[in-house]
């Protein structure tokens, strides 16, 4: 016992002196950037091509000559998929790092978790995938599509005759934030098209889940004597055994198309496509879009995998979070040149109104009041060498809707950064 | 939706013309038009392809059912100068649709027509109301199943006509399934109350809805114009396709449990092995899986680059191979880890977690965190429909028929084989073995590779059914745990038991609870069963669990 | 490994626990708010949220020794007990910022959200701070003591009760990740903004969960020392080393266990709704077994069986997370694995088992040597 006296506290000091010397940086010329993406744990699987694109973005930079006259420093860690974790790293990246910006996240419960520590540390983010919207932070800007901009314009392709004139509709998804706010938007758009609660079916399943024999049987049941559409919200994993029992079962695309909103190139790559032949899946980007500007752009990606030896190699893919983190990065260079500096209020102003020439061809703008892109709309074939069919595209980019006007209670909102409404989501101006 | 009725709406034309194309063929301006709308087919803009399908079914020309299945197989192509181009299946060569010429230009300036699944709607109308006329019956039958689909008010005269003339079984049925639902809203009450006794006794219960709405209606219309008869019909036919429906979805549902349960005995099998023998809970089970299915993974990436024309046979090849290599595996863990940890069974829980961890991110780093694609081979695709409402999917009959062939083995090596013996024996009772001269440690590590083999083969198994990630064996490692407390250790029995026992009481409560609450009731009613009998239903040692 | 006194603490121990608990308490709170931001000792605010996150994966682990180091049972669940605690501070947290949340409803969002009308009867009660205390210690508490009561009359040991703490707390993450059951499903319960009137944004706020933290810690300590030098303690151990002798003796082995499982289970509770105001978010991934499995290790990397190793393994472990998270981002999982085979294989007694085995060996050379 006699031992533990000046052992113990021998080890608390070491241990408060390695922690507090841990923080000490050593001033170099670079402007760091942090890169908040899991590389392991569930999410790692869509993830880890972020950071890659992200790395990718920022070497473009740095070979051209930098950011006001330095180089960009990518800090990258690895959150783990915990999304307590989320919030400790981000904080580490702002306080310890001091990084000028963070291009991260993917699961809304990792924003969730993380806004909290940038609204008060005043930080910026760059969010890059598609997300069920009700909401507008003065320190994010949302790079992924909002649900006016994908769930509904899908929507509404498939109740027209070219998208086979669905008159009833399953809203299938994975039981989280995600799919029930946007299927409670689809739900409120299909009434208002006159689609009755009968022809709409509501079903969630839990994360990873893997059997979907009893659900596609209920499909194929629900689906006779009118034209039916499955819109699917299901999460990543799930989707290979949910489309394998679909072509098991013998639905075709034809008779029952179904529009997926999380699946994309990379989820295709490890998937077995001959059974998703003909379904749909609705983004603001696909891969196969034949534009000068993709195709450097695809060019430059497999250069960037190839110098790097990424695992994967040439199957590696670009999809739309891919094309988002790149557009991310992108625009935040040009503000930080614009305002002449990465102070975070300067750059704020610099990046509303922002446009640039997307790899989707489109001239892509960052809204000048709501801090999200102006996005297309693109619907796609699956076809089978895993590459999407492009059937349908708005003719140009469509404003984004933070608040979803067919919520009752969002309707009410507006996201208006910019005098005299100066608030993400008030339903006055403050001024 | 107007198209899709005015093509149907040519099958009346089709019931008349049974007889095959040449006597069509001598009609000059009917041949024209018929080129015409082939040549059509390869249109870029899709409502004149959609004019050319309509054409065709008005023109009812059974030659047309090349083209068509080219189109929807995507081997119709435009050449740019308006001829349609039928590619061949290994896309070597390519013939003129129309006049059946060699096609040499370059394959590689064809362009694909714009078919979307509306096309292709229309695109299996036509071919089945060509079909409809075809000499074969089984071209019939497709067809007609496809028609029964889609019943329209327009096609009712034709149907008659083809019903009149048909001569096999099957297809007469289905034709007059067909027909009886256009006739549930006809005018004429006996045909309604025909097509209500049809219904019914076709025991086809995807009738139910609409059988429900003609109750429905009676019930709510006007008093002067309710009719007795036709409720008291309908509601005797909805009841008699109640029952059989219920019957239907018990058949289901042991189907389903019965692939659930294979599933699971599958993963938890090698488990179930290893804790009899060493008490030893390998937490990195899960991850034998993985391994499993990744070799399955390789064996088809090389085999795609090596032997082509042998693509699908990857799987055969992948069994023996993966239960090499996780047995490798597991040998080469045992001998380094687990055997110092002997005798504290707790300590190689958290040690094989460790290892599992190890395992996982190797795996990414090697081949990536995304998943890998492994395809089903085409002897494992699709399946078969027992009855209406019942479809049996062969990679789940492939699996099930894959978990007996394994169980016999086990069964076999166990009881027959003399490593057989010392396993069990040494299960039993470890130091009167170890006296008996049989070298206890060889036992576990053999024991072990054993275990981690079966876990190897269930991978592959995996890989017919779901994703290939480095994270496969954390979803099934709590289920395999399940399995064996449930079942108990030391006896196969046990854990077939267990496993196709979750699997039922997993699937007989999914359609009233819902997945996740299924899987939490069976969970919980797991734990129940334990306070009750600790050591499982099939229990070696003792009464309390030690 | 027993402590032969039934003292609570020798002096020379009493002397190190106050230096440890001075320096816990109050040196570093006040290094982080009286020192200016640029002083070389200052300890920055994202430091605090650390040291505070740690102590409460401390407290964890010591019930955790409480019931393995000392009574011999394993539970690979105690992740949901955590969280339980955790729910039910996050709760009374969400009904603090009813009218200020996105939708500005009484409810909480994600409630608003689901489309439901009004406050599900389970979550009536939690405005008040004091009902939600209650509850951290009931909740996970009345859960332990039915559960526990049922395994261990039946007699449930080793392995298979491990496997069921470990189903018991996949069953509880599944529970709770549906939106449906009422807790914020998969994105848990988050957007706190005041305890108790307090802004969670302030500094002074984060210093004083930070410190309440390590009073807990403390008197954690305390307690557990308390318990285990007891005559009760050595039933326990009794348990742990032999337990079918301690029957034959005439002790009823289903009291103490009971006793200390569902000690430990609060002991828990208390340490999750110390950590979700830190941490600001509660979410049932903090179930996942995966988790539990971590929280065992932590426990036995410090040395089971004595309360200082636990303490030490948390903040080991934790901070060799948090390091090389950052450090080796694509490989610390490998270094997190090596952990947990290298602790299990060649240091059975922890930590401290290796500090107390080199200090013996120097105590036999010096003996050697005079």
């Amino acid at each position: 016992m006699k031992k533990t006296l000046p052992r113990i506290a021998r080890f608390l000091a070491i241990l408060l002196a390695t922690l507090s010397l841990a923080g000490t940086v050593l001033a170099e010329d670079t402007i760091k950037v942090g890169i908040l993406h899991s590389l392991s744990g569930t999410m790692a699987i869509s993830e880890t091509s972020l950071k890659d694109m992200a790395l990718m973005a920022i070497e473009e930079i740095n070979d051209s000559g930098g950011l006001l006259g330095k180089k960009i420093e990518p800090v990258v860690v690895d959150p783990a998929s915990n999304w307590p974790l989320f919030a400790e790293k981000a904080r580490e990246l702002l306080t310890k790092e001091k990084v000028a910006v963070v291009f991260g996240c993917w699961t809304s419960v990792s924003r969730k978790s993380v806004l909290p520590v940038f609204e008060e540390l005043n930080g910026l983010l760059f969010y890059p995938v598609q997300y069920e919207g009700e909401e507008c932070s003065y320190n994010v800007f949302y790079t992924g599509a909002a649900p006016n901009q994908q769930a509904i314009p899908a929507v509404e392709y498939l109740m027209s005759a070219d998208g086979g004139g669905a008159k009833r509709f399953v809203l299938l998804g994975t039981d989280y934030v995600y799919p029930r706010t946007t299927n409670k938007i689809l739900r409120a758009f299909l009434h208002s098209k006159g689609v009755a609660d009968e022809d709409i079916m509501e079903t969630y399943t839990p994360f990873g889940h893997s059997d979907y024999q009893t659900i596609v049987s209920d499909i194929k049941k629900f689906s006779t004597g009118k034209r039916t559409a499955v819109i699917s919200t299901i999460n990543g994993d799930s989707n290979v055994p949910f489309y394998k029992e679909l072509a098991n079962q013998g639905i075709k695309a034809q008779d029952i198309p179904v529009v997926a909103f999380s699946v994309g190139e990379e989820e295709l790559r490890g998937i077995d496509t001959k059974p998703l032949v003909g379904h749909l899946a609705a983004w603001n980007y696909f891969m196969s879009m034949n534009t000068p500007e993709n195709k450097a752009f695809i060019a430059k990606w497999q250069a960037y995998v190839k110098k790097h030896n990424l695992p994967g190699g040439a199957a590696r893919v670009t999809n739309d979070p891919m094309e988002a983190t790149y557009i991310g990065v992108m625009m935040w260079a040009h503000a930080v040149r614009q305002a002449g500096t990465t102070n975070v209020d300067a750059v704020r102003q610099a990046v509303a109104g922002q446009s640039l020439k997307a790899p989707s061809g489109y001239d892509i703008v960052m809204d000048t009041k709501n801090h999200h892109l102006h996005k297309p709309v693109v619907i796609g074939e699956v076809q089978a060498n895993g590459q999407f069919d492009i059937v349908w595209k708005t003719p140009g980019p469509i404003r984004a809707e933070a608040w979803s006007p067919y919520i009752p209670d969002s309707a009410k909102k507006t996201a208006d950064w910019t005098y005299p409404w100066v608030c993400g989501n008030c339903e006055k101006a403050k001024y | 939706m107007i198209r899709l009725t005015r093509i149907l709406f040519a099958l009346a034309l089709v019931g008349l013309l049974r007889l095959p194309a040449p006597a069509l063929a001598a009609d000059a301006p009917e041949a024209d038009d018929y080129a015409k709308a082939v040549a059509g087919l390869a249109s870029d803009n899709r409502q004149d392809l959609l004019a050319s399908l309509e054409t065709l079914a008005r023109l009812a020309d059974p030659r047309a059912q090349a083209p068509l299945g080219a189109l929807a197989d995507r081997r119709l192509k435009s050449d740019g100068a308006g001829h349609a181009i039928i590619v061949s299946k290994d896309g070597a060569t390519a013939v003129d649709a129309v006049t059946g010429e060699n096609y040499t230009g370059p394959l590689g300036a064809l362009s694909d027509p714009p078919v979307n699944n509306l096309v292709r709607q229309h695109i299996s109308a036509v071919i089945s109301s060509l079909a409809l006329a075809s000499p074969d019956p089984e071209q019939r039958l497709a067809a007609a199943r496809e028609l029964a689909d889609r019943p329209v008010e327009s096609a009712r005269a034709g149907l008659k006509k083809a019903l009149a003339a048909e001569t096999d079984d099957r297809v007469k049925s289905l034709l007059e399934q067909t027909l009886a639902q256009i006739d549930l809203k006809s005018p004429d009450k006996a045909a309604r109350l025909a097509a209500i006794k049809a219904i019914g006794d076709s025991g086809n219960s995807d009738f139910l809805p609409a059988l429900r709405q003609v109750v429905d209606r009676q019930d709510k219309s006007d008093l002067l114009n309710a009719d007795g008869d036709i409720a008291e019909a309908a509601a005797r036919a909805v009841s008699s396709l109640e029952r059989r429906d219920l019957a239907v979805r018990a058949a289901r549902d042991f189907f389903f449990g019965a692939s659930l349960g294979s599933v699971l005995l599958l993963a938890a099998l090698g488990l179930a092995i290893t804790f009899g023998l060493m008490g030893v809970i390998n937490m990195a089970h899960g991850e034998m899986l993985m391994i499993g299915a990744y070799v399955a993974y390789v064996v088809q990436e090389f085999f795609s680059s090596h032997f082509p024309n042998f693509a699908d046979w990857y799987l055969p090849a992948a069994i023996p191979l993966a239960f090499a290599v996780t047995a490798a595996v597991g040998m080469l863990l045992e001998r380094t880890i687990i055997r110092h940890l002997y005798g504290r069974p707790l300590e190689t829980l958290l040690a094989t977690w460790g290892i599992s961890l190890v395992l996982i991110q190797t795996v990414r780093l090697i081949f990536g965190a995304q998943n890998v694609e492994v395809r089903n081979p085409a002897f494992l695709s699709g399946g078969f429909e027992l009855v209406r409402g019942l479809t049996l999917t062969y990679n789940r009959i492939g699996i099930i028929v894959f978990v007996i062939f394994v169980v016999a083995l086990t069964w076999l090596l166990l009881n027959r084989t003399p490593l057989g013996l010392s396993i069990r024996a040494v299960t039993q009772a470890r130091s009167t073995a170890a006296a008996m001269g049989i070298f206890t440690s060889k036992v576990d590590m053999w024991t072990f590779g054993l275990g981690s083999g079966i876990a190897g083969l269930g991978g592959v198994a995996l890989t017919q059914v779901g994703n290939v990630g480095p994270e496969l064996g954390q979803s099934y490692i709590v289920d395999s745990f399940m399995v064996v407390v449930l079942g108990g250790v030391g006896k196969l029995a046990g854990t077939i038991f267990g496993a196709l026992g979750l699997g039922f009481i997993n699937k007989y409560l999914e359609p009233f609870s819902g997945a996740v609450l299924g899987k939490i009731i069976v969970l919980v009613l797991v734990v129940v069963f334990i306070q009750k009998r600790p050591q499982g239903i099939f229990a070696l040692k003792g009464r309390t669990a030690e | 490994m027993a402590q032969n006194s039934t003292t609570l603490l020798t002096p020379a121990a009493w002397t190190a626990f106050g230096i440890a608990a001075t320096v816990l308490v109050l040196v570093v709170p006040v290094l982080n708010l009286a020192l200016p931001a640029t002083s070389a000792l200052h300890v920055p605010d994202y430091m605090i949220a650390l040291m505070g996150k740690f102590l409460c994966y401390a407290m964890v682990a010591l019930a955790i020794d409480l019931i393995w180091g000392f009574t011999g049972i394993l539970s690979l669940g105690h992740g949901m007990f955590f969280a339980l605690g955790g729910y039910a501070m996050g709760m009374y947290l969400m009904r603090e910022i009813a009218g200020e949340g996105v939708y500005r409803s009484q409810l909480p969002d994600f409630m608003v959200f689901l489309d439901w009308k009004e406050l599900p009867w389970y979550w009536h009660g939690f405005e008040h701070f004091w009902f939600a205390m209650l509850m951290v210690i009931l909740a996970p508490g009345v859960f332990a003591l039915v559960f526990g009561f049922f395994a261990f009359r039946s007699r449930i040991k080793g392995v298979y009760f491990s496997i069921i703490t470990q189903a018991m707390t996949y069953a509880a993450m599944l529970l709770f990740f549906r939106n449906n059951t009422g807790f914020g499903g998969n994105n848990g319960l988050t957007d706190f903004k005041h305890i108790l009137g307090f802004s969670l944004l302030e500094s002074r706020t984060k210093v004083g969960l930070y410190a309440a933290s390590a009073l807990a810690l403390a008197g954690t300590f305390l307690l557990c020392r308390f318990v285990t030098a007891s005559k009760l303690g050595r039933v326990l151990t009794a348990i742990r080393d032999a337990e079918s002798r301690v029957m034959f003796s005439g002790y009823d082995p289903l009291r103490y266990k009971l006793f200390v499982w569902t000690l430990s289970a609060v002991l828990c509770g208390i340490a999750g709704a110390l950590y979700v105001p830190q941490v600001g978010i509660i979410n049932p991934s903090e179930m996942h077994p995966g988790n539990s499995i971590e929280m065992a290790i932590w426990a036995a990397v410090g040395g089971r069986g004595t309360l200082v190793g636990p303490i030490i393994g948390a903040w080991l472990v934790n901070g060799a997370k948090s390091v090389f998270t950052v450090a080796f981002p694509d490989l610390w999982l490998y270094f997190l694995g090596a952990i947990f085979i290298a602790t299990t294989l060649f240091l059975p007694d922890g930590v401290v088992g290796l500090g107390r085995l080199l200090s013996c060996r120097k105590k036999g050379r010096n003996r050697d040597r005079s």
